[in-house]
């Protein structure tokens, strides 16, 4: 049922774990679902230099977390935006039609991370001001 | 690579007798046995021949028998034909949590034609309640329809008190007995069961065969129409091939019920404590003693069952789940979640069911690799940091 590239992302997973400098980290689904995906990542000068995934999930849900941190390793904010859950699935060869909403939701926790990433730049940028006017 | 089948509550290989039988009834023994000439005749004797055969598994006579195409329309003509045959003298069924969706979804149907179902819950473990079910019985009930051994978990069902109860109410008990034919002791006469359910393709047999009996003078209105076979209960030309292997693999099963189970029994205790000893966060699903010798269910926290199948598969073994994503909905196993487990654990579990050429060494081999594809995918998941936390809605002991 599923693609060879599917059997072989879940076989031999690429970057699991947890970036341990990371600066932005997002978790999508929910356990009662039976998908949970976190992504941490680290950001300098706009690339993203290092990226991690951690999933409870069936093979669709851990091949599509290691496709998506393979496809943005190295790329620039904007280009891991423009990166959707449909580009994961085609760049696994697809999905199943059952997967492709329930266990198809890497980019998202992508872009939950990179917003959590600009979230921390904002608020220090924040801080950097308060301390100024103080 | 080495391939090990534990998924016999799904279908089972046809044994090579029971081929061998099918085939002669395809090839020399051809004829129609509604036909008057000698090609009919010696046909019509092999197919009352395993009319007697399915009959003797159970304790019924070979009149009783109705052969059909599978469980599935065997529980569908029981409770939908039953249930019009009877519908003068009330339009109330009861039926419970756990059974298969050949019968869940044909209740659900009738209620469509104005019946009402009543939904028996289930323990923990998956039993019934008998208090419940006499609290569930009133004036308008005319069927009783639970399932004898439940094909995730494995628990049997206290079918003969069920059948005394249904009896002193004069309610008719029907019970789908696919997963236990052949591998549990049946008695209708003793269990006073008036109508049950067998499949050919769980007891080696070939799939697209079944039967169900019917007790002597309870009415049925038939489902299908036409030819007027199996005494206008179920009108279409027999599937003579089928009908002769089924007979034998029920013959066969009858023979070595005793024996094979007691050495399966042997062999999934040695599977269940294999792996809750050797996998911590796991935990049995279904009642550790009062299960069919053949089923193990098991969950194991943090990690999701379809990835559990895929790494059993990879290392050809073949097993099933009760996580949604095995099922194409959303939704765990229903009959995990009428037990008060929780989503996550449902989905976390797997379900290895033993058979025949199951041998001491399969056993061994998957307690070998069991551990580590946990392991593995446990690294792989987020929940694994946060074990040991309290689960609400369930009964997981950590």
């Amino acid at each position: 049922m599923y693609t060879e590239k599917v059997m072989d992302h879940f076989t031999n997973p690429r970057n699991v774990g947890e970036v341990e400098n990371a600066n932005g980290i997002g978790e999508v689904g929910n356990a009662s679902c039976g998908d949970i995906m976190r992504i941490s990542l680290l950001i300098e000068d706009n690339i993203i230099q290092d990226i991690k995934f951690r999933t409870f999930g069936c093979g669709a849900a851990i091949a599509t977390s290691s496709m998506v941190t393979e496809l943005v390793k190295g790329k620039t904010v904007e280009e891991a935006l423009q990166i959707t859950n449909k580009a994961v699935a085609e760049a696994l060869g697809g999905l199943p039609p059952v997967k492709m909403h329930c266990s198809n939701l890497a980019a998202d926790a992508l872009h939950k991370a990179i917003e959590d990433y600009k979230l921390h730049q904002n608020e220090g940028v924040q801080r950097l001001e308060e301390k100024v006017s103080v | 690579m080495k391939r090990i089948y534990l998924d016999h509550a799904a279908t089972t290989p046809v044994r090579a007798e029971v081929v061998a039988a099918t085939v002669e009834y395809m090839t020399t023994k051809f004829g129609n046995p509604s036909s008057v000439h000698s090609f009919s005749r010696e046909v019509k004797e092999g197919v009352e021949k395993a009319r007697a055969q399915v009959a003797g598994l159970i304790n019924a006579t070979p009149e009783e028998i109705i052969f059909t195409s599978g469980g599935t329309e065997a529980d569908n003509m029981a409770i939908i034909g039953l249930a019009r045959a009877y519908a003068a003298k009330g339009k109330h069924i009861i039926t419970s949590a756990i059974e298969h969706h050949a019968v869940l979804d044909t209740c659900k149907a009738l209620e469509k034609e104005g019946f009402t179902v009543t939904v028996l819950p289930v323990d923990e473990y998956g039993f019934i309640g008998i208090e419940k079910l006499q609290a569930a019985i009133t004036a308008d009930t005319i069927l009783v329809t639970i399932m004898h051994v439940n094909n995730e978990v494995g628990t049997i069902e206290p079918i003969a008190e069920i059948g005394r109860v249904a009896r002193e109410n004069g309610i008719f008990f029907h019970t789908d007995a696919v997963q236990s034919v052949g591998k549990v002791p049946l008695d209708v006469e003793k269990m006073k069961i008036d109508l049950l359910t067998g499949s050919g393709h769980k007891i080696y047999g070939p799939k697209g065969t079944g039967f169900l009996y019917v007790g002597k003078g309870i009415k049925l209105n038939p489902l299908f129409f036409g030819g007027g076979q199996e005494k206008k209960r179920r009108s279409g030309t027999e599937n003579v091939p089928g009908i002769i292997g089924l007979g034998l693999a029920s013959e066969l099963a009858g023979k070595e019920l005793e024996t094979e189970m007691a050495r399966q029994a042997v062999l999934r205790n040695m599977l269940i404590e294999g792996l809750l000893d050797r996998i911590p966060y796991t935990r049995l699903n279904g009642h550790r003693e009062l299960r069919i010798a053949s089923n193990v269910n098991i969950s194991f926290e943090y990690v999701e069952g379809e990835s559990l199948l895929l790494s059993l598969d990879l290392q050809g073994v073949a097993a099933s789940s009760g996580s949604a994503c095995t099922s194409g909905s959303l939704e765990p196993s229903h009959v995990l979640t009428a037990m008060g487990i929780c989503h996550e654990t449902a989905h976390g579990s797997v379900r290895m069911t033993l058979g025949r050429e199951t041998t001491n060494e399969d056993i061994e081999y998957v307690l070998g690799i069991f551990p580590p594809i946990v392991e593995r995918l446990r690294a792989m998941s987020p929940l694994y940091d946060t074990k040991g936390r309290e689960c609400g809605e369930c009964t997981l002991k950590k």
